[in-house]
């Protein structure tokens, strides 16, 4: 519909507009010719009324100025009732073209006003629940205000809810009586437990670790073995801890012993390890003798030493035999054994049923040692084992001898890895014994030949007494062996009818023979004629004589130089020799024990420069060779050899 | 314990200055002593300390080594212990501690 636009006609054109919104209203979608121009009407006619109000013609100052031909045009306007709002390029991708596309049908409608009303059309579903309401309450009675009873006659179709129409209804349920259920645990057990974990814990628990599980290994192995079997073990495992105990604590007190002893002998101990004779430079060739600790035992008081020996493992340990010499006085003998380190007791006490004669430790196996005894007897000893008893003896077995038996060495172990030692006794026999697992085998080496003064129907009977035995450090199948007569024979023990060599050596007893351990041809003797002799073996009579003014007992040979060796004799003196610096003369004499007091046995000490020397009281004492009685040669056997070479028989008779 | 250790203890306490000797196991208890009660608990207390420290430190340095001897010179006297692995000796002597 075309209106005309014309100033005055303000109110007329309210009414219409009014009319299309509400006709806009109600169709909905319907395309209707837009209304904007009516709307902007609209607002100018709002302007138009103030200024009709104001009844003077004001004109806004940007009022547009049309001329009277332009305001007599027509503009046609056309109402629409499409919503000029609603967007008209509204655009939508379809799937099916894959484009976007512009969407034609846009809603159309404008909402100018909304009011929520409360009021529900009595037929729609809402209406006929809450009229139904209504007439319960209605019927249901009760408490009414006075509000429900007018709007109860109002509207009875309409039952509504009413804000102050409630009813409440409380009930109580029984309350159960509460009831408390605890129950406590005991508590674990507690202990406080507190540890450092040092590097050495550490290392110990490794070590610990280590072991368990190598037993374990050889618990798996083990396993065949019977039930009986390991009980036993069982037990001997616990013996074996209860033993454990005592014997760390034999252990810890021995150390404190020890101490307490090196403290005692402090002085001396000093002397032996730093102690350098000054005087020495002094005196020229000559030399001294320092005495050192002396060992002594109760019970050995009654007993002389007969034998010693150092060991060779262990430097600081020497064995000694104590036994007598006299034939009338036998009574039980000892074996002691003595360390440096403590010099007030043995460490090895082992009684022995007859005087201990002599003794020797194996060379290598230093645990073992075979001692003769003065009744014919040889008997083996282990130190490893507690036991007080030898571990071999030839008490019982045939082939004893059947007199003392003066010297017992060991030999190298025979074919099958037995070990064997050769005895040398008064009855004129070398026997060698082998010890095969628990007994002792023995083997007849040689029989001492008879002397030729004895008459023929009694060479049988009175056999030749064999006194001392040596074998040759280099070729241990040569040996040589000292007479009762003052004779030394060399032997071989591959010959057993017969003796290689006979030496006149001396015209008493030969009380030692030895080999030298550096020269292989140089051996010495010594007897009771009061000499000392040195030998060539390819030679009949000596190299060397030296008389001493008495008996003499025991030489040795020092194991640091081929020309040094030392002699006791039965005035309880010590008398060193250096060839190499005096031929003729001893380099030292000292007296070493007191009064009466007889000599018998000496040794050096492989390592350190003492010797020991045993006396006939049950004494040994150590004494410090002075640097002068030490000197080393250079080369050892060529020495020897030169002065045998440029040196003159020379024998004192 | 054995004869042969009752002897050697023995023969320790009759050497010269030698006033006691104590033998501890390893909690620090005194088993054996030749002192009075009183000094012995004393002495042990004091010295068991003294000997987890030594040791510790030793064994610390070098896990391989372990402490063999323990010696502590004062004026007076001179106290030297011992350990083993369970139990630990040592001897208290009053004599004046020679010069060195």
């Amino acid at each position: 519909m075309s209106v005309s636009h014309k100033v005055g006609t303000m109110k007329s054109k309210q009414a219409p507009n009014v009319n299309s919104h509400q006709k806009a209203a109600v169709a909905k979608g319907v395309k209707a010719i837009g209304k904007k121009k009516d709307e902007e009407e609209g607002l100018d006619t709002a302007e138009g009324e103030e200024w009709m109000q104001g009844k003077t013609l004001v004109k806004p100052p940007d009022q547009l100025d049309l001329t009277e031909a332009e305001l007599n045009e027509e503009i046609t306007r056309v109402l629409k009732a499409s919503n000029p709002n609603a967007p008209q390029n509204v655009v939508r991708y379809s799937f099916k073209e894959g484009c976007y596309k512009p969407i034609v049908f846009v809603d159309q409608m404008a909402i100018h006003f909304e009011l929520e009303g409360n009021l529900v059309h009595k037929e729609s579903d809402e209406g006929r629940r809450l009229m139904a309401k209504q007439a319960e309450v209605d019927d249901g009675g009760g408490v009414e205000r006075p509000d429900n009873v007018a709007i109860k006659a109002a509207k009875r179709e309409q039952k509504l809810t009413n804000q102050f129409n409630f009813n409440e209804r409380a009930s109580q349920t029984l309350n159960n009586t509460p009831r408390d259920i605890s129950c406590q645990t005991e508590p674990p057990p507690r202990a406080n437990f507190s540890a450092t974990a040092n590097q050495w814990e550490i290392y110990d628990f490794y070590v610990e670790e280590l072991q368990r599980r190598e037993k374990s290994k050889e618990k798996h192995e083990g396993q065949f073995l019977n039930k009986e079997e390991d009980k036993s073990k069982k037990k001997m495992i616990q013996a074996e801890t209860q033993n454990d105990d005592i014997s760390q604590l034999a252990k810890v007190v021995k150390i404190i012993e020890r101490m307490v002893n090196q403290n005692i002998f402090d002085d001396v101990a000093q002397d032996f390890m730093y102690f350098e004779d000054a005087s020495d430079e002094f005196r020229g060739e000559k030399g001294t003798l320092l005495p050192l600790w002396t060992f002594q035992y109760d019970k050995a008081k009654s007993l002389s030493v007969t034998a010693l020996c150092w060991n060779h493992k262990y430097n600081d340990l020497f064995a000694v035999g104590l036994g007598s010499h006299e034939f009338t006085q036998q009574g039980g003998g000892m074996l002691l054994f003595y360390t440096l380190k403590n010099p007030s007791y043995p460490e090895f006490i082992f009684n022995t049923a007859s005087g201990v004669m002599c003794l020797d430790i194996h060379e290598h196996l230093s645990y073992l040692v075979a001692v003769g005894l003065y009744d014919g007897c040889v008997a083996v000893y282990n130190l490893k084992k507690k036991t007080d008893q030898p571990i071999y003896n030839s008490r019982a077995s045939s082939g004893k001898h059947t007199s003392a038996v003066m010297q017992v060495k060991w030999q190298k172990d025979d074919l099958d890895s037995n070990h064997n030692f050769i005895s040398v006794s008064a009855d004129g026999r070398l026997v060698s014994w082998t010890l095969v697992k628990h007994e002792l085998v023995f083997t007849e080496i040689i029989k001492l030949p008879v002397i030729d003064t004895i008459p023929d129907d009694l060479k049988d009977v009175i056999p030749t007494v064999g006194t001392s035995l040596d074998f040759h450090k280099q070729k241990d199948y040569s040996f040589l062996v000292g007479t009762e007569h003052g004779k030394i024979h060399k032997g071989s023990k591959y010959y057993s009818s017969k003796f290689l060599e006979k030496y006149d050596a001396h015209f008493m007893n030969v009380t030692r023979v030895k080999w030298n351990p550096f020269h292989p041809d140089v051996f010495i003797s010594c007897g009771w004629d009061w000499m000392v002799k040195i030998w060539d073996q390819t030679m009949k009579s000596p190299v060397f004589t030296f008389e001493l003014k008495t008996s003499v007992t025991d030489v040795a040979w020092a194991p640091y130089s081929s020309t040094v060796f030392a002699a006791v004799t039965t005035d309880g003196k010590v008398h060193v020799f250096d060839l190499n610096i005096n031929k003729y003369e001893a380099l030292c004499q000292q007296k070493v024990v007191s009064k009466k007091t007889k000599l018998f046995n000496i040794e050096f000490n492989p390592v350190h420069p003492i010797i020991i020397v045993g006396d006939d009281r049950g004494h040994v004492t150590s004494l410090k060779l002075s640097p002068n009685l030490r000197k080393k040669p250079k080369v050892e056997s060529e020495v020897l050899n030169v002065h045998f070479q440029m040196s003159l028989h020379i024998s004192l008779v | 314990m054995t004869a042969e250790v009752e002897e050697t203890i023995k023969r320790i306490q009759s050497q010269k200055g030698v006033q006691g000797i104590i033998i501890v196991n390893a909690e620090g208890i005194p088993i054996k002593s030749t002192l009075d009660n009183s000094s012995t608990v004393q002495y042990a207390g004091n010295v068991h300390q003294l000997l987890m420290k030594a040791r510790g430190m030793v064994r610390d340095i070098d896990p391989q080594n372990d402490l063999t001897f323990l010696r502590v010179r004062s004026k007076k006297n001179e106290i030297m212990i011992a350990p083993g692995k369970e139990m630990y000796a040592f001897l208290f002597r009053i004599q004046k501690p020679k010069q060195m």
